[in-house]
Order: structure tokens, then sequence, then C-alpha cells
């Protein structure tokens, strides 16, 4: 008998099909790998079963019987329950108040919150998930939300329990703190549907895996039979290609410099970032390797005037630019690739043209007394598209019309287009294909090759491994350790990135 | 793809009067009234004659003005409510300062006190410019309150400084070297009406091709990607509703200067909530300010002659106004009806 | 200016102050319930014109102020639908939205006087609610002067209040209203139907400020004038925010509103030399004020303004 099982799924977004005739099944009490690339349809697939969307055509059924699932309440009601890869919870509302939301206990018409906290209680005690009913969310660690969510599931009677990328934004010992829970699962008999795209993880705690690949089914394994090779050659159908590497010896030249920069916190809370001194040198890619809300997106915005420090210098190229706001910063030289692109880096509503010289406007190349050079601008903007192979029908379409990977290629070709000695690029592959993602790692080693100083801020840990020449590890706001990329080991990082650093 | 999404966009407005006025021919038809008559009237005190076309032009000129207004604060994603307020204050200042130049020539006397009109507006604006900026106040309740604030000051310094010595509270009548010229003689057709198509003209340029347009519209679009260009925010939301209220207060200025030839407290039917319907209609488009003004011009006179005449409140046209921003804000409106009037056409087809 | 001292610190002021902030805590209520869930309520001004004018009207044609009530209610209810019905159903801008739906109110409310009355300005006397004393509290010294003798919608109002906020605190409707102001989608998820808490929400918010309207023509005056409302909606909007959208902190700031606006009333009684435009100009100018300085520490709803998609039907 299967938990659930899923027959000729397809789904369309206008013209494009997420998901093409797929089936997939779970066992009760098997941990089941859906693995793929970004794109590959996998949310999509789990977003029907859980009533999320509804599917063009196809069938679902839980426990061999047919189900019509019209919205979340019948999944719910079915017995399945998803933890959403962005957490689905209300930040300021307390633990017990996102739990219970939808299913409360009452008593004479009045919220029960006594028998809220026992009930979570119970269930936290049972699968080791500790979690503080009175905290308020946006209180407590991401790991901690994470739990939120398990028992906010297993509260309404999962026994189907859909886990969207959990791990993407956990710390390494949280990971495991994670598997322990999900085998604990295991052995109650419930079935857990894994979506990742990590390989490693998968051999780890998998009994099956069924691989989606350009929304279809590419095929179900047991874990046992597979090996990593094999599972890539099903998720990317070729082979990963290699970047070219010809590492030029960094220069001595310092073009980025912070000395003892920080950056206060919510009233109350501790420093976002404290005494963080770092130097980036002309031709080294410096990475900053750590677990996400670490400091990484105020160190992103101190460096580069979106954020004031409240104390410590920041320095390009040897001049001090502390206190300068981003137009004065990025006027000096500084190439910026933000971490959330749809937010900063481009008015989705503007044309390509427009948003080719976001930025840049004011130069003299691209207006002269308050007025645009239109005919500048749009030949600027072509050149971009050009030579950054954006795929795009016109450059009068809105920024918005593009697939995220074009955007991403329009923006990092814009940045890379102005004058700049300074790189700063703050998760440049988030979300992005494998193809996009290659092309844009290979634009910033080749930017380092061409002299330029770059700050490399991400959360993939691969990333960082690879295009690093340096790396500095950041924890709670501190940077912790920084070495030549080649001195660390990986199991190191992960240590260093959690705080353990006396156990290195 | 621009002219026809203009285009479509302007059938969409034009759809969205129509249907109001069905809706107002309803109400009138059910309190009693006869709905030939009262919309006959309108048509007539709207275009029938050299003389309604002049009064439709003169009740358009405000409009045009605080049409813009609304228009480029639009832009900039700011929503100025308080046009009526600078409307005011642009035209008291206009007023005060025309009777105190009589003694320059009168192009110098026009010209000063036009721009003390708008320097008036836009002193009016820049509050809640600034406190949106600053502190995120939102300009729609400050702007609402500073109409209170501006009108009662306004009554307050023409009863107090700048009282004609009549029965009636307002200024001296302005001599006529300080008026706006008439374009038209014999009808208050004035100058005005010029200055606003040049205003327009200049705004729409200074919007599409200027780095101070383009900067305004990627604040409006998305302030956090604007602030990334290394645009002040702060600095372009204050400048935008500074020019807005600049404008909004030539609206006074040319009615003080073209039309009433003096202040009087309480003088405005309401031209500066109007401006929020011809701005909701025009859109992203300067240019559509004029026919929208002129739109609601029309709507303004014939319902004049229609209260006259027909005995039935002008107010009807503030619902129309009302109704118009309520369908245009609402653009999922327009394809629902056109779906459901093909799906009606299909089972048309179907019986058949 | 011991006559200036007179008119400030006067116990009259305190019972004027409960009276005036009545409405428009009630329609601050209505704001804190609307805006809780995600819809910005610009419209509260004409929702509560359309109250003032229902009410007028139901006692005018049935001679009985509680039916005129009732008619408020549902008046300001069904400006609240239409606002529900563009907002959510029709996603157009609340902020737009808002705005065009007080000048209808307003074009709505004073043609409907005059084709009824014939009247422009404002309408004829109707039967009023009149005042309760309460046996006990009146006779209180100091409380009973202020607490002691209302109207009944000031007790109504009071109780409501209360009400509204073990409502939105402690029941799980509230629960699932402040789930679907802060996260429509996760609301969404856990099978909280969220289109339904908006209408309700946005409805219920004219119905609350229709009543406080109703307390502006019923209460206070007894007949209806054009634009009746004199941006109180704005200033309940302000006084919303200054709450912490919280019907008992729009309690609070009503209450500071209204104290200015007891002793400007008082000064004109009172010929202090000012000039009566200058003291009208004072609550206006005190919601600038208020509004500037509760922004600056306010967090509203997280999903505020925005419109939710649920994927169901896709």
């Amino acid at each position: 008998m299967y938990a659930v099982r899923m027959e000729n799924i397809t789904k369309r977004f206008g013209s494009v099909a997420a998901n093409d005739g797929v089936c997939f099944a779970a066992l009760p009490g098997e941990i089941h790998c859906l693995l793929g690339e970004n794109g590959a349809g996998k949310s999509t697939l789990m977003r029907i079963l859980f009533g999320l969307y509804r599917a063009d055509s196809g069938s679902i059924y839980v426990n061999d019987r047919p189900a019509q699932i019209a919205g979340p309440r019948d999944a719910i009601s079915l017995g399945i329950g998803m933890v959403h890869q962005h957490f689905m919870l209300a930040e300021r509302l307390t633990v017990a108040e996102n739990i219970v939301a939808g299913c409360e206990p009452r008593r004479r018409g009045l919220l029960d919150r006594e028998c809220a906290r026992r009930r979570i209680r119970e269930v936290s005690e049972r699968y080791g998930l500790a979690v503080d009913p009175d905290a308020v969310v946006e209180d407590i660690s991401v790991g901690q939300q994470q739990r939120v969510e398990i028992v906010k599931a297993l509260m309404r009677g999962a026994r189907t329990l859909i886990l969207d990328e959990p791990t993407a934004v956990l710390t390494p010992p949280e990971v495991d703190e994670l598997f322990t829970v999900m085998r604990a699962l295991r052995e109650s008999g419930t079935a857990i549907v894994f979506i990742t795209h990590k390989l490693k993880e998968t051999m780890e705690i998998s009994d099956r895996v069924t691989v989606l690949r350009d929304g279809k089914t590419i095929g179900t394994v047991c874990t046992a039979d597979a090996t990593p090779d094999s599972l890539v050659e099903m998720m990317v159908g070729r082979s990963l290609p290699v970047h070219d590497d010809e590492r030029t010896p960094p220069r001595q030249a310092v073009l980025l410099e912070l000395r003892d920069v920080s950056v206060a916190g919510r009233k109350g809370g501790r420093a976002r970032l404290s005494g963080v001194s770092l130097a980036v040198r002309s031709g080294e890619v410096l990475g900053i390797a750590g677990v996400d809300g670490n400091g990484q997106l105020e160190l992103e915005e101190v460096v580069t005037g979106l954020r004031r420090p409240g104390k410590g210098k920041i320095a390009l190229t040897g001049q001090d630019v502390t206190g300068l706001d981003t137009g004065g910063i990025r006027d000096r030289g500084v190439a910026y690739i933000p971490s959330d692109r749809l937010k900063r880096g481009m008015v989705d509503s503007f044309s390509l043209a427009r948003n080719s010289v976001l930025g840049t406007h004011r130069c003299a190349d691209f207006s002269r007394r308050g007025l645009l050079l239109e005919n500048a601008v749009r030949e600027h903007a072509r050149s971009i598209v050009a030579e950054y192979d954006v795929r795009a029908e016109s450059i009068d379409q809105p920024m918005g019309s593009l697939s995220g990977g074009n955007q991403q290629k329009m923006l990092v070709g814009r940045e890379l287009a102005r004058p700049h000695s300074v790189v700063v690029a703050a998760q440049p592959t988030r979300g992005l294909d494998v193809g996009a993602t290659h092309y844009i790692r290979e634009q910033i080693l080749a930017s380092r090759n061409r002299g330029k100083a770059v700050l490399l801020i991400s959360a993939e840990l691969d990333e960082v491994l690879e295009l690093s020449d340096r790396i500095a590890v950041i924890y709670e706001g501190r940077i912790v350790d920084v070495r030549p990329a080649s001195q660390f080991t990986e199991r190191e990082l992960g240590l260093l990135m959690t705080g353990q650093r006396n156990e290195v | 793809m621009g002219l026809r999404g203009d285009v479509s966009r302007f059938a969409y407005s034009a759809i969205a009067v129509l249907l109001a006025l069905v809706i107002g021919a309803v109400l009138i038809g059910t309190s009693g009234y006869s709905v030939k008559e009262a919309y006959s009237n309108l048509l007539m005190g709207a275009f029938g004659g050299v003389y309604s076309l002049a009064t439709t032009v003169v009740m358009s000129t405000p409009l045009l003005f605080t049409g813009l207004a609304v228009a480029l604060a639009f832009q900039c994603g700011l929503f100025n409510v308080g046009a009526e307020g600078q409307l005011y204050v642009g035209a008291l200042a206009s007023a005060v300062v025309a009777l105190a130049l009589s003694g320059l020539p009168p192009a110098f006397r026009v010209i000063i006190a036009l721009t003390a009109g708008a320097g008036a507006g836009a002193a009016l604006g820049f509050l809640p410019g600034y406190l949106k900026a600053k502190i995120g106040a939102h300009e729609v309740v400050t702007t609402i309150m500073l109409n209170y604030i501006a009108i009662s000051l306004t009554t307050f310094l023409v009863k107090t400084y700048f009282r004609d010595p009549g029965p009636v509270d307002q200024t001296v009548l302005l001599p006529p070297g300080s008026r706006l010229p008439e374009l038209v003689p014999g009808t208050r057709v004035s100058l005005g009406i010029v200055i606003g198509i040049l205003a327009v003209a200049l705004l729409d340029r200074v919007m599409r091709r200027s780095v101070l347009g383009y900067e305004i519209q990627a604040v409006g679009q998305n302030p956090h990607a604007a602030e990334y260009g290394g645009v002040n925010v702060a600095a372009r939301t204050v400048q935008a509703m500074m020019i807005s209220g600049a404008v909004a207060g030539l609206a006074g200025s040319v009615e003080s200067m073209g039309t009433l030839y003096r202040f009087i407290p309480y003088f405005s039917p309401g031209y500066g909530f109007t401006g929020i319907a011809v701005a909701v209609i025009a859109g992203k488009s300067m240019w559509a300010v004029i026919p929208a003004a002129f739109l609601f011009g029309a709507l303004q006179s014939g319902g004049q002659s229609m209260q006259l005449f027909a005995g039935i409140p002008m107010e009807l046209m503030t619902m129309v106004q009302g109704l118009v921003i309520l369908f245009v804000a609402a653009p999922a409106l327009g394809s629902m009806l056109l779906k459901s009037r093909s799906r009606l056409s299909e089972k048309g087809g179907g019986r058949a | 200016m011991s006559g200036f001292a007179d008119v400030v610190f006067n116990i009259n002021n305190l019972t004027a102050t409960i009276r005036m902030a009545t409405p428009i805590a009630l329609a601050a209520m209505g704001g804190a319930f609307s805006e809780r869930s995600g819809v910005v309520n610009i419209g509260l001004e004409g929702m509560m014109l359309a109250g003032a004018f229902c009410g007028v009207l139901g006692s005018h044609f049935t001679g009985s102020p509680w039916l005129g009530i009732l008619l408020a209610v549902a008046g300001g209810g069904v400006i609240g639908a239409i606002l529900a019905v563009f907002a959510i159903r029709l996603k157009a801008d609340h902020v737009v939205t808002g705005v065009g739906i007080n000048i209808l109110a307003s074009g709505a409310t004073t043609w409907l006087m005059q084709a009824i009355w014939k009247r422009k300005g404002a309408t004829d006397m109707v039967a009023g609610l009149g005042t309760w004393s309460v046996p006990g509290l009146r006779d209180i010294p100091v409380l009973g002067t202020i607490l002691g003798v209302h109207s009944p919608l000031v007790y109504i109002g009071l109780a409501l209040i209360a009400l509204g906020w073990v409502v939105m605190f402690r029941t799980p409707l509230g629960l699932r209203i402040r789930m679907t102001g802060e996260h429509p989608e996760a609301a969404d998820t856990v099978g909280i139907n969220v289109r339904a808490v908006q209408y309700f929400c946005v409805i219920l918010s004219g119905c609350l400020a229709g009543l406080g309207g109703a307390y502006l023509s019923l209460a206070q005056l007894n007949w209806f004038s054009k634009d009746m409302s004199a941006g109180r909606g704005y200033m309940a909007l302000a006084a919303c925010i200054f709450g912490g959208w919280n019907p008992l902190g729009g309690l609070g700031a009503s209450f500071l509103f209204s104290f200015t606006d007891a002793i400007q009333m008082r000064m004109q009684t009172a010929q202090i030399p000012l000039a009566v435009e200058i003291i009208q100009m004072i609550p206006y100018i005190l919601t600038i004020l208020i509004l500037a300085g509760a922004v600056v520490r306010s967090r509203p709803p997280a999903a505020l303004g925005k419109h939710y998609e649920s994927g169901h039907g896709r």
C-alpha cells in the first residue's frame, strides 16, 4: 500500500510545463528523496499534493484511494503535511499561535492556550523536537523555526510529511538533528518526502530516490543501488562542466579594507556585525562562508553603503569611504551583485535599457545637462545583452518578463560593465539553474583574473570552496577565522560556521 | 505596444465613465427625476454652444493642474490627496502678491504672482513629502489633514489681513494688469489653459527624458532598487511632492488670477479631489491628463446646468467621480466584464 | 491668562472627551480589524459618513433612532463590502480604492440628502437617542460627572471596544485574522480561508465606522449635514496606527484627539482671543503630529496592502 501516489501529473504555467506527466509514489515508513535541479518541478509536484496548486491533469491516491485535493484543508484532512522551503510562519506571532492556527483548541469560545501548550509539548517530546511555545517566532533561530513547522504538521495528524529543501538553511549539526527526527518519524510509520538537490544528503538519509528533470520523471531507484555519479547523470543528463582554472597569484595591493566594523542590532538584540576586519587584494576572491543570517546581509550592505556602520572604517583603494551613501561608494569603483536581485538589483517594470544604467545613469556617458542620452543607453543595453548572452526579445521589454537566470546575467553584465576595481557578489547564483550558475561563476573568476578584488558572500559552501582564494568564516556577526582556501577542510568549515571554534 | 496599451486604457476609462453615468441614471430615475431631462441638460451645459464650451474649458483649467499634480506624485509612488489645500494656498498667495505688486509692469506682476502661487503650493507639499521620506507617515492622512488646515488658514488670513472692506470675506478685486489675460474675449477662458498645457508638455519631458524623472520613477516603482542605484530616495520623494504641490498651487493661481480675479474663501468645488479622478484616468501618461481634465470639466459644467435647469443636485458628479476612480483602479474589473461578455455571447451562439 | 487655564483644566473637558472619543475609537477599531487582516482602510471616512447619513435616514422614516442605528451599521457595512470587493476580489490598490470610496460616499450622501429632504447643507431634525444616566455611577463624585450621563452609544461603544479586544487577541477568530494579515500564505496553508477572513474584517470595519458615524448624527446633533465626518475617519486611521492596531490602543489615541477637540470647542465658546479658524486647525495639526510620532515606533501587519492570490484555483 502506498501512502501517497501521483499519476501522470501535468501542470502548466502559461506555456511552460512545470510538471509533464509526472509519476511519484511514497511508502509508509520510508524516506523518499525527490531529487532534481532548481526548476525541475519538484516543489510544484509537492505543492499539488498539498493542494496549493491544482494539477491540469493526472490523479492522486492517498492510501490507495483516489483523492480530490482542492486546497490545503483537504490535504491536511488526508494526513498530508508540508514544511515549505520558505517557512509559513507569521514572524510576530508566538510559536504556539503559529502551530494551532486553523485548528485551535477552544474553551467557552475562547482560545485555550493551556491546552495548546500541552499538546505542543506532547508532540515535541515524542519526536525530540524541542520548541518553546511562548517564544515569538522572529526571536528564534532558523533551525528552531523549522522544528516549529514540523510540529505544526504533526499536530494536524500528518502521516505523509513533505520537507521542501529543509537543509538549505541549517548548520551541519542542525542537519544531523533533523535527520535524527526524520529517522524517528520513519520508525513511527510516517512517509517522508524529502525534496533536495544535494547528493550527499540523498545518499545519507533516503531509502529511495525519484529524480525529476525538466518537469519529467526520470526514474525511481533504491538508494542502496545508486551512486552519486549515477544520480548526477539522471539529474543533469550530462556530466557537470568544470571551470577552467588559471589562477593568477593575487597581487599585493589591498583594494577593499574593513577595519573593526560593527553594526548594531535591533534594540536590545545582539550586534549584527561586531569588530569585522577584512582585506581583499587585487586579483583574489575572498569568500565569506557562514550559515545564512549570521551577518552576511549586514556585511553586504555595509560594504556597499546601504547601511552605515555603527563604528569602524571602510576603505576603497586606500581611500576612506566610511559613511558615504551607496551612490558615493559605487562611483568609487564598486560593482555590486546584490543578494536580493528582485528587491535591490532592478526595477522590474522598467525596460532592459533603463535597467542597464541603474546606478550609472548620472555618468557623463549616459546623461548630459540633466537629460538621459537615450541612444547611448540603448546601445549600452544592446552590448550587455550580446556580451552576456541574455535571452531577451528586445531591450524595450520589461526586466520583470525575463527568467531569473537572464535577469541575473543582465545584472552581472551591468555591474561588470561599470568602471570598478572591487566586486561585491552576494549570493550570485541563488535560485539559478546549472547553466546560468556556471556562467556567472566563470564571470566572477574572469573578473578576478583581470585584477579585481572580489568579495564573495554565499550561503552555498560549495560555491565558496570552488571560487575563493581565501575564505573568511562568519558566525554571529564575527569573523572567526580567515585562511587560504586550501587550508580548510569542509568539516572544519562546518564546525567554524556553527561557532565550535575550540574543537577545530 | 505602448500605443495599443494607451488606446485600450483609454477605451477602458471611457467604459468606466459610461458605467458610472449609467449608475447615476439609475439613481436619478429612482429618486423621481427625469433621466432624459437630466442628461440632456448635462450634455447641453457641457457642449451646447460657445458659452457652454467656454464654461467647460474654464472648469477644465484648474483640473488640468490638479490632475497633473496628482499624476506626477503617482509617478513617485505618492498619493497626493492634498491638491485641494495646495490649491487654496496657491490661490491666496497669487492674489496677495498680484495685489501688492501693482506698481510693476503687468507681465512681471503676473509671472511673479504665478511663481508665488507655485511656491506656496510647493511649501505645503514639502511637509507631507518630508514626513513620508524621513519618518514614513502616510501621505494620504497628512495631506488630507493639511487640506483642512490650509482652508482654515487661508480663510483666517483673508479675514484678518487681506479683507475687502465690504460685506463679504474676500480679497479686493485684482486690477486688470494683475490678471491673467483673457484668451477668448467675453469669456473667462484665460491664458491659464495655455500655461496648463505647457506645464503638461514640460513635465512629460522631465519624466520621460531627464535624470530627475528617471530617478523619481525608479523611487516610485522600487525604492530599494533606486537606493541601490545611488538615488537619494528621500530627496526625490520630497522633490516629487513639492513639484506636485507647486502644480496644484498653480491651479489656485489661475483660478484667482484668471477666473475669479480675487481670493474667496471656500471657492473650490473640490478641484483638488476631482484632480484625483483625472489622474487615475490618465494613468502613467502626462499627456492623457489633458483629455481627462476636459472630460471632468465637461461633467462639472454640465452638472451645473443640470442643477440649474433640471433641479438635480450637482453632487451627482461627485458620485460619478468616486465611481470612476473605483472602476479604473480595478483593472481586473475590465477583464472580468469582458470575460463574462464573451461567455454570454458563447452561450447565445449555442442557442442559435 | 486665568481664562485659558479655566478652559484647559475643566472637568467638563473630560466628559466631552469621552463623548467625542467614542465615534473615532469605534472607527479606529474598524480600521484595526481591517488592517490586521491585511486590507488598508483609507475608506473609514466614507464609512462614517455613510453611517451618519443612514442613521438619520432610518430615524427619519421609522421615527426610531434605534432602527436608525441599525441602518447606519448596515450602511457602513455596505460601503465596507464595496471596499472589500474592489480591494480583495478585484485587486485594486487599497489606497486608491479607499479615496474613491470617500469621494463616492461624500457625493452619494449629499446627493441623497438633497433628493430626499430637498435641502442643501443639512437635513431636518430627527428623533435622536437622548442620554442614559447610569444609576450609581452618576452619583460618584468626579467619576460620575465624567462617565455618569452619556448617550447610550457611548456605553455600547466602550463595551464593543472591550469585546473587540477579546475577539482579536483571545479567540480563534482573532488568531486567524492576525495570521492572515501577517502571512496570508501561511494562513492559507493551514486551511484558513484568507478571503473569507478579509471580507469579514473589512465589512466589520464598515459596520463599526458606520456606528461611529451614527453617533455623530444621532447622538450629537440629531441631523445630518454635508460632509459632517470632517476628517474624523482619517483621524481614526491615525488613532488606529498610533494605538498599534489594537482596539484599546485606538481608544487611548482617540482620547488624546478628543481631549484637544474638547478644549478647542470650549475655547470657541469661552471667548479666548484666538480666531475660530486657528482653533479649528488644532485637531488636524495634532493628527499629523500623532501620526508622525506613531509611525516611528510602529510596525504594521507584515502583509498590509498586498494582494494575496491563493494557488488553489490555478
